[in-house]
């Protein structure tokens, strides 16, 4: 179980997180949206530990992220980060079995290969690609190299940074449904950020809406169209009308 | 008053300001080294980053140096001569380069060619989030990306060193020999004969020093290095600036440590 309590974090005079409560159940799948620049990356990157809050907790099972051991904390995890952040200097298959090289996974170089292409193969890419380098590719397939990445060591925890933005619509419902299987085959708890709609009715168990530097509604799924709440609902259909503003 | 204290006010800041970069610096330093020495330990990197800082640094080293002896043989040939003393040419070719040229063109060279490169690797890195993409990874990017490229570059100046002396001292005999009118084998044996054992051990110490400053320069300002094309360009500069100036500053201790009477 992941909790937030009351986070906050500025950056300089642009205050993003003020005051965020969230909690997602072990075995969840949680989709945050958002407008852009809201800060719903910021919050992903907070309960790693790769932003530091300025006040607030945040807890994993209980126990203070900040407090905890560094290393068996992060073994739990698997994150795709919205660019796709993969490491240029190594071929696509030694960046999606970048765990299983080195650290406390290590494995075979034969088998840690061979897990590489069939999480690729899981993303919708050909083993061809194994080989060539994250530059040579295009910006979907790289985000799906690191979508592979992410899952490659099966972790409990996973977390996608928009991982069908730039994807076609097939690409997009083969993404979607691999999110759904991890979560529904591995047990796993998903917290994924996404604007696309149909994206989170696919994902989602429960959905949280991160507006004005706290969770302006969150609820389930199920609740999405019936919530009630003006900008959920200015939100969820695109409206230019409503009460959040359009420049922002 | 307030506008007279303008310029002072600027002065202090700047002032403030270095001495705090200075401090950071120091810091990452002493982690660097204390994360030499604690697992894990990332060989394959380490072998990759001694192939691009020490072996493919080689050519530019090894021509900076034969230009340099050529030229400290003409010169001193021309200044040797004012008080008929041509005769002095090898062996101050030699001691010149061991010494001082060797060691501090190299490491400049070194400055220029890898404190860049390392710096805009690194600070690409972070702008693009891998560098957090490592920590998700459970690789801690100092014993990644730093660690294995301070270690490499320290060990391998000292080595690039040692082959720009030799073909220094090698510039300085052709240009005596073919220009100058020396005799090949006398040459030889005054370069040989008055060269002492610290005189070659100094320029390598003053090396490996170098080699640290430099890796250490490109990794800390990459590390740094702020958002944007433009930040990783920024970070480039004053990896380089930085590692150039602390080559000079600490040249001139560890002269003063190995030769102040
Ligand atoms: N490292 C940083 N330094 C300074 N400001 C930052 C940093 N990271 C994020 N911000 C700021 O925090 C705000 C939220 O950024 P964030 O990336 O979380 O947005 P987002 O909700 O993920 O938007 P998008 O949907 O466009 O990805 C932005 O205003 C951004 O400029
Ligand atoms: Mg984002």
């Amino acid at each position: 179980m992941i909790e937030l309590q009351n986070v906050h974090k500025a950056f300089g005079d642009n205050k993003v997180l003020q005051g965020v409560n969230l909690t997602i159940q072990t075995g969840e799948s949680m989709v945050i949206i958002g407008g852009s620049g809201t800060g719903k990356s910021v919050l992903l990157k907070s309960v790693l530990g790769l932003i530091k809050p300025d006040s607030g907790v945040i807890k994993l099972d209980g126990q203070d992220v900040a407090t905890a051991e560094r290393d068996a904390f992060l073994a739990r995890f698997g994150m795709l980060f919205q660019g796709g952040a993969l490491f240029d200097s190594l071929p696509v298959w030694q960046n999606v079995a970048f765990r299983l090289l080195r650290g406390s996974l290590k494995r075979p170089i034969e088998e840690a290969r061979a897990i590489a292409i069939e999480k690729l193969r899981r993303v919708g890419l050909k083993s061809a690609v194994a080989d060539l380098f994250p530059a040579e590719l295009s910006g979907g397939m790289q985000k799906r190299v690191g979508l592979a990445r992410a899952i490659a060591a099966e972790p409990e925890i996973i977390f996608f940074d928009e991982p069908t933005t730039g994807l076609d619509p097939i690409m997009a419902g083969v993404i979607n449904e691999l999110i759904r299987e991890i979560v529904v085959e591995m047990g796993a708890t998903a917290m994924t950020i996404t604007h696309d709609m149909s994206s989170v009715r696919a994902i989602a168990d429960k959905v949280a809406m991160l507006h004005d530097g706290i969770i302006q509604w969150t609820g389930p799924v199920a609740k999405l169209d019936d919530s009630g709440d003006p900008y959920l609902d200015q939100f969820i259909h695109g409206r230019a009308e409503g009460p959040i503003e359009a420049v922002r | 008053m307030t506008t007279l204290l303008f310029p002072v006010a600027a002065v202090g800041r700047t002032t403030l300001m270095i001495l705090a970069t200075i401090g950071q610096i120091a810091i990452y330093a002493g982690q660097t080294i204390s994360h030499m020495f604690r697992p894990p330990f990332y060989f394959k990197e380490f072998i990759h980053a001694v192939m691009t800082i020490g072996y493919f640094s080689l050519p530019v080293v090894g021509m900076t140096a034969f230009f340099t002896g050529g030229a400290l043989a003409l010169q001193i040939y021309a200044g040797g001569a004012r008080f008929n003393a041509e005769a002095v040419v090898p062996s101050i070719v030699a001691i010149g380069m061991a010494r001082e040229l060797g060691p501090v063109m190299g490491g400049l060279m070194v400055a220029a060619r890898v404190a860049s490169s390392i710096a805009a690797e690194i600070g690409t890195m972070k702008v693009t989030e891998q560098i957090d993409a490592l920590v998700t990874l459970s690789t801690h990017p100092m014993k990644y990306l730093t660690v294995p490229r301070v270690l490499a570059a320290t060990l391998a100046v000292p080595v690039l060193v040692a082959v720009g002396d030799l073909i220094g001292i090698m510039g300085g005999y052709v240009v005596g020999v073919t220009r100058l009118d020396f005799n090949s084998s006398a040459y030889l044996h005054n370069t040989v004969d008055f060269l002492e054992f610290i005189d070659v051990f100094s320029g390598l110490v003053k090396g490996a020093a170098f080699g640290f400053i430099v890796a250490l320069m490109g990794c800390y300002y990459g590390m740094n290095s702020g958002r944007g094309a433009q930040g990783v360009g920024k970070a480039t500069k004053s990896a380089v600036v930085a590692a150039s100036v602390l080559i000079l500053a600490s040249n001139y201790l560890l002269t003063e440590l190995f030769f102040s009477a």
